[in-house]
């Protein structure tokens, strides 16, 4: 109703030649920040941490000073999120109740941070980097070639639950542009011809290997090295006669 | 230098000139920190034997074997011996600036904290949540040499007599997050950490803490908040972290490499950090080069070095020749653009830069050549802000969305001319009026492009007002 009545506002005012200063919309975020009952996301699913898990959470506790376990709450709930693959509301639940808070403090965390799907998301996650380093280096070219392959859009789960596709910001490997990250593994300095592989291999069960695909290792330049070409000094190499 | 000579010429009595030369201590000197007048004129290329990260590209061996074979953790319980002052004098002298990207003097920094205890603990939190597009210095040095942050840390801690540091690195390096995690047992079971840490009698643990993908967290308050399991949006200062830190303890939050560089400092000594750079912009710096270059790459450099030099000798040359050059991004995306003629000469430091009108940043090169849409290059670093920007500050909530907004009109020219002028202003107004400064981050950038790229602004206006005008007639 709102959104409805704001266009035909918007849509006089524009006949009349008034153009409004605020404009923005009320929606910030990628995802929808309200909770809504699905039959696969509710407060009735029951939700526990494995028995594995519950170490791991205690070691995670353990970390924190006392009085301040409320640090635990993003590794918690990635572990929750690991566990399940995605972030329901039962998990964010138990996680309230592991740290003794309100529920209310787990949804504004986990609302926050674009790491925690709130949504039931495939057993690949696919997510693109666009931002300015990759685009320089051809990013569009290797977002379009996925969404193709996939038929997915951006936010989109495919109907197996085997890919979810992301169009994410900078995710800090722009020497080895373009680059996307599926799950916890960079693909780095890909090429369409790469990306396809990356895709057809997993879609048979296979894992590609992770890293560069040009032929380097890591973030040294391709081909000759420029600098630490030889082993590098023992220790006690220059070190002060003071010390 | 440890006698500073000073010479009075005077005549003698026979009218010869004779000069009498007076030798201070440097007790008397000026206290440490003090920047050296400066002699050298020729920065770069650094020699191999001279780099701090021995292990940049992951060739031989990340795990405590291999760093102790590479020189980490030589001599560290000397180090901590030595005691708190004795290292934070040593880091001044370095002239070691913070390489987070605002270059805060790192030995004052940790000066604050080192003051006699109220009976709260102290902190080191360790900023490893790299996000600023551009930037990946740091994740090379997590997974390829993260025992020389693991010492880093406990070094800086015993300067700031420090409990623990807890080190936040970005949700998304998982695989940097768990090598990280690996060193850390390495040094607990070898009892380089932990209680007597390095058989120096002093105790220190250092946690690992994976964030959940925010830009936002970078900022130090922001990842404060965020250590203590909430949103991450920045807080106001004052307090500073230094009294009201993480957890309500005083805290100092530091960038990976200024940590990580610490331990080679102390044991080469800071006059050798002080020896590379011009005098105030000293070391040696990790570079990433991206974006239109033959060969992208991280390398480490001498600080100083040209921004041409840096390119043709590391990263092959510009994608079709140094003349096919357009602009620069020379720090991360927060910093403003330089075209091809200041790019010619400008020296890869923080006055340099600053001259320059942008800024050193993290020294992340991102490289144009003209194929470039430049103004769609920029608009794209406008929407990652619009992604980013937490939300707190009207200024930076609303005043990016309506920059990003209208930048991305001038990607296609449909706007008029004046309000090139409307979005400068905008830009100032968003700029200094937010709590943290991702604002200005956004703000610089548009303000670069409209300082050096105006004529190509008003060209696709008027082409497309053409175009247009031909489709109504």
């Amino acid at each position: 109703m709102l959104p409805t009545l704001r266009t035909v506002a918007n849509g006089l005012r524009r006949s009349l030649g008034l153009r409004s200063l605020q404009t923005t919309s009320t929606l910030q975020s990628d995802n929808l920040f309200v909770h809504r009952d699905t039959p696969e996301d509710n407060p009735d699913i029951p939700f526990q941490f494995t028995t594995e898990n519950k170490k791991r959470a205690d070691a995670i506790l353990a970390i924190y000073p006392e009085g301040h376990k409320r640090a635990a709450m993003l590794p918690l709930l990635d572990l929750a999120q690991r566990q399940h693959g995605w972030l329901p509301i039962s998990a964010m639940h138990h996680v309230a109740d592991i740290l003794g808070l309100p529920k209310m403090r787990v949804y504004e965390v986990a609302t926050f941070y674009t790491m925690f799907m709130r949504k039931p998301t495939g057993k690949y996650h696919v997510q693109v980097c666009t931002t300015t380093p990759c685009w320089l280096r051809g990013s569009d070219e290797i977002w379009n070639t996925i969404r193709e392959n996939l038929k997915l859009e951006n936010g989109e789960t495919s109907k197996d639950m085997m890919f979810t596709l992301s169009e994410v910001e900078c995710l800090g490997a722009c020497v080895n542009a373009p680059m996307v990250q599926i799950n916890d593994d960079y693909y780095e300095d890909l090429t369409v011809e790469d990306t396809v592989e990356i895709l057809c291999d997993l879609k048979e069960g296979r894992k590609p290997k992770p890293g560069p695909r040009n032929g380097r290792f890591a973030a040294e330049p391709i081909g000759e090295p420029t600098s630490l070409k030889g082993e590098p000094p023992a220790a006690g190499f220059g070190v002060r006669p003071d010390l | 230098m440890a006698n500073r000579i000073f010479s009075k010429i005077t005549l003698s009595k026979n009218g010869y000139p004779t000069i009498s030369l007076t030798l201070r201590s440097l007790s008397a000197g000026p206290p440490p920190g003090t920047p050296p007048p400066q002699t050298k004129i020729k920065f770069g290329p650094l020699a191999d034997e001279d780099r701090i990260f021995t292990n940049l590209y992951g060739k031989h061996d990340w795990r405590l074997k291999g760093a102790i074979k590479r020189g980490d953790w030589y001599k560290t319980k000397e180090i901590l011996l030595k005691g708190a002052d004795w290292i934070i004098n040593e880091v001044k002298t370095s002239g070691l600036r913070g390489r987070g990207g605002a270059g805060f003097p790192s030995g004052m920094k940790w000066s604050f904290m080192n003051k006699p205890s109220d009976g709260r603990p102290k902190y080191l939190v360790v900023n490893a949540d790299e996000g600023e597009p551009g930037t990946c210095k740091d994740r090379e040095i997590m997974r390829h040499d993260p025992h020389k942050l693991v010492e880093g840390c406990l070094i800086a801690g015993k300067a700031m007599g420090a409990k623990a540091a807890y080190i936040y690195i970005r949700g998304e390096f998982y695989n940097e997050a768990s090598n990280m995690q690996v060193a850390i047992a390495e040094a607990y079971q070898a009892g380089l950490l932990g209680k007597n840490a390095c058989n120096s009698g002093f105790d220190f643990d250092v946690f690992m803490h994976r964030g959940a993908g925010a830009y936002i967290c970078g900022e130090e308050t922001a990842l404060i908040e965020s250590i203590e399991g909430k949103q991450g949006k920045p807080r106001l200062k004052p307090p500073f972290p230094a009294d009201v830190g993480v957890f309500g303890c005083p805290t100092t939050v530091t960038n990976v490499e200024t940590v990580a560089v610490a331990p080679t400092i102390l044991r080469r000594g800071g006059a050798w950090f002080a020896s590379f750079g011009r005098t105030r912009n000293s070391g040696t710096k990790l570079f990433n080069i991206s974006g239109h270059v033959n060969r992208p790459c991280t390398v480490e450099e001498e600080m100083s070095i040209p921004l041409k030099e840096l390119i043709e000798i590391h990263a092959g040359g510009i994608v079709g020749g140094w003349d096919n050059l357009l602009a620069i991004i020379p720090g991360g995306s927060s910093t403003p653009l330089i075209p091809k003629k200041v790019c010619e000469d400008v020296l890869m430091d923080f006055d340099g830069l600053v001259a320059a009108q942008t800024s050193l940043g993290t020294a992340a090169v991102i490289v144009m050549n003209k194929q470039t849409d430049i103004v769609k290059a920029i608009a794209r670093l406008l929407m990652f802000y619009k992604h980013e920007s937490c939300g707190q500050c009207t200024p930076c909530r609303e005043g990016v969305h309506w920059m990003n907004k209208i930048i991305y009109r001038f990607v296609d020219g449909n706007a008029k001319i004046e309000e090139i002028d409307m979005l400068w202003e905008i830009s100032k107004q968003v700029e200094g009026h937010s709590i943290c400064a991702l604002a200005d981050g956004a703000a610089w950038p548009i303000q670069g492009l409209i300082r050096h790229f105006r004529p190509e602004l008003e060209c696709r206006m008027r082409k497309f007002a053409e175009v247009q005008q031909r489709a109504s007639c």
